[in-house]
């Protein structure tokens, strides 16, 4: 049974690194055909990142208390960074230093 | 009630130890807690790019084709070293000594490689004019944003290298547990996690059109 487990995970690491080499060829095939905007650069990464840290890292097999532990948080302040964009604007449209 | 005692991890026999957070041994949470908290940094570095960019009036689009397929292999390089490292964990949870060390000094090399193709990139855009606060294409942060945050990468890259052949060559030698080399695959993954995000959002973003 050891070793069904054991062939299943690694065939299933097999299939994740199959998906997340093609995902990388996707992205360089987008950007080149459609051009490469931000957001269809980071939707197919965050596919990427999914799939690396479910299966690669195991997440997938660990508590859920643990999943809920590391998630939401990083998530949460990986979000929360975005309240420095109007200041980038700012500086791009507005006269910030004086003559 | 001492059959208890000598029970618990590291048969120290000396008292009853609380039990493993997450049903994980501490070491492994700890490397997961210090993985979430480097997410973050390099989230902070890639944002601080992000404005930066967006803040610039004449933001140079530097990576021609090559540099494009370049960084493509090296993600080759990468995701497939994180499969050699499953492959070392998984040699190692079958008590395989001979195995995981082979598995873990190919993962190594895999590393040594992305570096060395990384840094011959940047020797290639020095040679350009490329500095820190200097280009000959737009504005002069472009060099501070792509040198601090592929430098950070590699500093990991080659840290990861180094833990790798420690614990390669001290899982061998008895040193070190199975749970050793599963905590720095686990180490190893997020460093290629990181780079799922740096080609994206730097290379592919600032692709010549």
């Amino acid at each position: 049974m050891s070793q069904t487990t054991s062939s299943s995970g690694m065939g299933s690491a097999i299939g994740v690194y199959v998906g997340i080499l093609a995902i990388a060829i996707i992205q360089i095939a987008v950007a080149l055909t459609m051009g490469p905007s931000l957001g269809r650069m980071l939707v197919l990464a965050a596919i990427q990142a999914y799939l690396a840290v479910m299966f690669f890292m195991h997440l997938r097999d660990e508590k859920p208390s643990l999943r809920l532990a590391l998630i939401p948080g990083t998530l949460f302040v990986l979000v929360m960074m975005n309240m420095i964009w109007a200041d980038s604007f700012r500086l791009l449209v507005m006269k910030p230093f004086a003559k | 009630m001492s059959a208890d005692l000598t029970m618990s991890p590291g048969g120290h026999g000396a008292g009853v130890m609380e039990e493993r957070p997450f049903a994980i041994p501490s070491s492994k949470l700890v490397m997961w807690l210090f993985i979430i908290s480097d997410a973050c940094t390099f989230g902070a570095m890639l944002f601080a790019y992000g404005y930066i960019r967006n803040a610039a009036a004449d933001w140079p689009l530097v990576f021609e084709r090559a540099s494009i397929l370049n960084s493509l292999l090296m993600t080759f390089i990468l995701v497939t070293s994180s499969l050699t490292v499953l492959l070392a964990v998984k040699a190692a949870k079958a008590d395989d000594r001979q195995g995981a060390f082979r598995w873990t000094m190919i993962t190594a090399g895999g590393g040594i490689l992305f570096t060395i193709l990384h840094v011959r990139e940047w020797m290639s855009l020095i040679g350009e004019g490329a500095r820190l606060f200097q280009n000959p294409w737009g504005s002069p942060m472009f060099g501070a944003a792509f040198f601090s945050i592929t430098g950070l990468h590699m500093a990991h890259v080659v840290g990861g290298v180094v833990a790798l052949i420690v614990i390669g060559l001290g899982y061998r030698a008895g040193r070190y547990a199975e749970r050793h080399v599963e905590i720095w695959a686990l180490y190893w993954h997020f460093v290629d996690l990181v780079w799922m995000f740096v080609v994206p959002l730097v290379y592919l973003l600032n692709m010549k059109r």
